[in-house]
């Protein structure tokens, strides 16, 4: 999938199912800092146009009913995406997306109601776990300031898949304080590890529930999600 | 498509008219006052219809005649109010009140209150009230940007208190957030005054362009009329009119009443809306809210001096049996009612097929002026449209104006002297105190645009990038806020409005902005108390004369009465929501900065404190004679204009109105709402001086060492202190711990 063209002709989907809310910031964050035009994929589609990488952005898509991203991992365009990640194409999953990626198994575990039962937003600190992925590589060595919010982003797995996802060194984020530790104070919905974001085996394709595209200006409380933006693109390149 | 109604229509005449209401006294009276409709008002109805109504004709007249929807009691009174401006785009009268901002770039925005729906049916009444503001503001061609509520619940300890709290904020998230609009600002407080009626007040904020506002016309012979939307059940059968009256504590079956709301319906509805407009698909549209069907219809027929013929038989529904009256009185959310050519038919078919959204065609525009409404074969409506809406009541009623005399309590502030300060203060704190409970659970990042949210500020300031706006204005900014003290407003109706409109003002200037225009929520008592009627009187007196002194006219506004149980009505709450321009987000001022620097307050000059309606006397629980705080309005317009030149210079820091507990609460809050600050301070005063209220006045964050000065004939600005790294709050030499302040302060919330 390596091809060598400027970024502005990089060419990234972003999926819209009934109910996604965050596609307009996703289109406008790439937008406004890398000069790209963001191809709207209806989520009704059969086939995926030509792409680089793929944006499944955040929301309440079909309500959030049942479970958040799970009718939506029913959708039309399902086989097509799955196809595309079999072929080693970037997705970038973001909240209701990383949902969708768990639901339709391209990534493993399951995004849970929050265990304090509450939707929450707030700003987090993200400090990137061990791994050898290109997003590993890319992003270590900072923290990352980045808001969240949701509902149902507790992350879980058993104790044996958790173990695996250690050791195949998939769990790239973490929620952690401002110094970088991780516990549960700093934990915010139970998150199991306090994982905020994962990678798929081949670090390909990459789920968190925070949201890169709102912590993109200074203005906005924090331009860390350019970074993690970055390594999505370079990911596709 | 419009053939089968075309048809029907012909056969009108012969169609059976459905059964009409008994002459029979016996009978009637209790029908009538099911209905609230009145003696006179019956009269009234007799003349327009010319005979009696049938049961459907009964159902929509109380509807529409409701105080809800027609505002019989307040319109009179609301004439006064200032609502034009060089930058009034829409004025009071549509559905959403539309101000310019820059450019062809127009804010609409409104306030609606979901008050006696909440009291019984927490989550969904709240939920249904975001619901019902936003579709008043996108039906109008704008995108929601920004939402906002004010809520006002009972005491703490009432026994309902912490069940509708948690429900009715757990309703406007699950909402809000479901459809993606950002809370990026508010007001709540409790007290007893509400403990039979609490207030969920909910506002919109949209943006859109100057030449594609909508109205909606049911306009062009024989055009469809196309229901839209979810299907209609029994929820919120004579919502309106439950809206309309008081409650007393042995009416408890009013469940029913209340709406049952779907987000994810009103975002696929919103979008679909936006869609249709920006398209030019349709030539009429309107939201079902308040007396769904039977509103909508006759609003958008009158609008265009024109007339409906209706078949109810294709509604779609989610109940089975749902007889004429249930459906034209059902207030199920999230519909929408639209009148296209019948050219455009099919891409608007193709439009809402896209979206998933359920539509069906349910009659066409006439030319008879009538509405005229058939199900089952049977004519269930046929009235004049016209006098309908015209004849609609409008009450003079009796009122007695307050006339509150004031004087200085000077044995409440021998006792406050006597009273440690720092005590105070915790106890301030616990009453009013960090909100992160609440908006903690409202999405205030969604849409990229909040620069201050409620972590910040009092005010939510918005980077609104659009290319509607001038060419000169990329960093362009949205200022918002909402506030009423109930306090002022009890002890002195007409100043207390005018207050409620400055600290939404000072909210606004307290960031750099400009504040440029009101919507309210008025919420009072049973207006046919002739006291109650006085209080709403010089509420709007007081609305006006700020709002005239301030140059902030009033575009929109709700009005909600009957806010009483068992004959006692609440305290007057006339709630003011307000919008502001800000030049350049990057020097939107917050509240604190994590900096510290040096500390100064702007006031007038001569600065007189007040106690009247003040925190400290709800929180002593301790009646004062005294006045709520003296207004200036010179010196109120003065420090806004001071505020914006200085976060224009970026001549400091930070920037908070001073409000409710005086000088020294609005510091404690500013030091919690950052992790590592502390303060040294001279107030040079005592507990009057620390927590006496007043108007006009700031607190002012610079950085340490920098001169600030202000040069004016009405305000003084006073050093007071340094912000600096550390765990105490020292007052005049006094050393007090932080800790206890923050514990007192989170704890406001455990409710």
């Amino acid at each position: 999938m390596a091809r060598t063209t400027s970024l502005g002709q990089t060419r990234i989907g972003l999926v819209q199912f009934p109910g996604s809310n965050c596609d307009a910031d996703c289109v406008d964050a790439i937008k406004r800092l890398f000069a790209i035009d963001v191809q709207l994929v209806w989520h009704e589609a059969t086939e995926l146009p030509s792409l680089d990488g793929l944006i499944l952005p955040g929301g309440f898509s079909y309500g959030d009913y049942l479970r958040g991203g799970a009718l939506a991992s029913c959708s039309r365009i399902m086989p097509a995406i799955k196809t595309f990640a079999a072929k080693g194409g970037p997705i970038i999953g973001i909240c209701n997306g990383f949902q969708v990626l768990t639901e339709s198994h391209l990534l493993p575990g399951i995004l849970m109601k929050n265990a304090h039962q509450k939707f929450i937003c707030e700003q987090v600190h993200l400090k990137v776990a061990a791994g050898h992925s290109g997003y590993h590589q890319r992003l270590e060595g900072q923290l990352y300031k980045v808001p969240i919010a949701h509902g149902e982003g507790r992350f879980y797995v058993s104790e044996p898949e958790l173990a695996r996802l250690q050791d195949k060194g998939q769990i790239l984020f973490q929620y952690a304080s401002t110094q970088g530790e991780v516990s549960s104070e700093t934990n915010p919905n139970g998150a199991v590890a306090n994982i905020a974001g994962i990678v798929s085996e081949n670090g390909r394709i990459l789920g968190m529930m925070p949201h890169p595209e709102r912590a993109t200006d200074p203005l906005l409380g924090s331009n860390d999600g350019k970074r993690i933006l970055e390594a999505f693109l370079a990911t596709v390149l | 498509m419009q053939t089968p109604f075309l048809q029907q229509l012909q056969q009108l005449s012969q169609t059976t008219r459905a059964p009409l209401v008994t002459t029979d006294e016996a009978q009637l009276k209790p029908l009538l006052k099911k209905h609230k409709i009145n003696d006179q008002e019956y009269k009234t109805l007799l003349q327009i219809v010319g005979r009696q109504p049938t049961l459907a004709e009964l159902g929509v007249f109380s509807a529409m005649w409701s105080e809800h929807c027609s505002y019989k009691s307040s319109k009179i009174h609301l004439k006064k109010l200032p609502t034009e401006g060089s930058e009034v785009v829409v004025g009071p009268g549509e559905n959403a009140g539309v101000v310019r901002l820059s450019g062809k770039l127009c804010a609409a925005f409104k306030m609606e209150s979901h008050n006696h729906p909440s009291y019984i049916e927490p989550y969904q009444g709240a939920a249904t009230g975001v619901g019902g503001i936003l579709r008043d503001v996108f039906c109008m061609g704008a995108r929601p940007v920004a939402n906002l509520n004010s809520l006002r619940f009972g005491h703490r300890e009432h026994p309902r208190t912490h069940y509708l709290f948690a429900n009715v904020v757990k309703g406007i998230g699950d909402y809000g957030n479901c459809v993606g609009i950002p809370t990026v600002a508010g007001s709540v407080s409790f007290d007893k005054t509400y403990d039979g009626n609490i207030l969920v007040n909910a506002m919109t904020v949209g943006l859109i362009h100057e030449d594609r506002i909508f109205k909606g016309f049911a306009s062009g012979q024989h055009n469809l009329v196309v229901y839209v939307g979810s299907a209609t059940g029994r929820d919120g059968i004579h919502g309106a009119s439950m809206a309309s009256d008081s409650f007393s504590s042995q009416a408890s079956g009013e469940r029913s009443t209340v709406q049952v709301g779907d987000p994810f319906a009103e975002k696929l509805l919103l979008e679909a809306t936006l869609e249709v407009l920006d398209r030019g698909l349709v030539v009429g549209l309107q939201d079902m809210g308040a007396a769904g069907l039977t509103s909508s219809s006759f609003e958008m027929a009158d609008r265009a001096g024109n007339g409906l013929y209706l078949n109810l038989d294709y509604v779609p529904t989610r109940a089975k049996n749902m007889s004429a009256y249930e459906l034209l009185l059902s207030e199920s959310q999230e519909r929408m009612l639209m009148c296209v050519e019948p050219s455009r038919w099919d891409e608007l078919q193709n439009c809402l097929r896209r979206w998933e959204l359920p539509f069906a065609v349910i009659g066409i525009v006439t030319d008879t002026g009538r509405m005229q409404i058939v199900k089952n074969n049977v004519l269930e409506v046929d009235v004049l449209v016209a006098p309908l809406a015209d004849s609609a009541p409008r009450y003079e009623r009796p009122y007695v104006r307050p006339e509150p005399r004031f004087e200085s309590d000077k044995s409440f502030r021998d006792l406050v002297r006597t009273l440690a300060a720092g005590e105070l203060l915790k106890r301030i704190l616990s009453e009013d105190g960090d909100k992160q409970a609440i908006y903690r659970q409202y999405d205030h990042h969604i849409g990229t645009k909040t620069v201050l949210g409620p972590e910040q500020q009092g005010a939510g300031l918005l980077w609104i990038r659009s290319e509607w706006a001038e060419a000169g204005d990329p960093y362009l900014g949205l200022a918002v806020a909402t506030a009423c003290n109930e306090r002022y407003c009890a002890q002195d109706p007409l100043l207390g409005a005018a207050h409620a409109v400055l600290k939404c003002y000072r909210s606004i200037a307290a960031t750099g902005a400009q504040p440029l225009a009101v919507t309210d929520c008025l919420n009072y008592g049973n207006p046919e108390d002739p006291k109650v009627m006085g209080q709403i009187v010089a509420g709007i007196d007081g609305i006006g004369m700020a709002c005239r002194e301030l140059g902030t006219p009033v575009v929109s506004g709700n009005v909600s009465l009957y806010n009483e149980t068992d004959g006692v009505s609440i305290a007057p709450t006339p709630m003011i929501g307000m919008i502001g321009r800000h030049p350049d987000v990057r020097k939107g001022l917050p509240a604190v900065t994590e900096r510290g620097g040096d500390l100064y307050v702007l006031r007038p000059k001569a600065v007189a404190y007040s106690f009247g309606g003040s925190l400290l006397a709800k929180v002593l629980d301790k009646g004062t004679t005294e006045a709520p705080p003296r207004i200036e309005w010179a010196a109120e317009r003065e420090a806004a204009k001071i505020l914006a030149r200085w976060s224009q210079d970026q001549a400091v820091l930070a920037a908070r109105d001073v409000g409710a507990g005086g000088v020294l609460t609005t510091i404690g809050k500013m030091l919690l709402a950052t992790e590592h600050l502390g303060a040294q301070l001279e107030l040079k005063g005592d507990p009057t001086v620390y927590f006496g209220e007043s108007s006009a006045t700031y607190l002012v964050l610079a950085a340490q060492g920098q001169t600030l000065s202000v040069v004016s004939d009405s305000l003084e600005l006073v050093k007071v202190g340094h912000m600096l790294p550390s765990q105490k709050l020292t007052i005049d030499g006094q050393s007090l711990d932080l800790h206890a302040f923050r514990q007192a302060s989170k704890a406001s919330l455990l409710v």
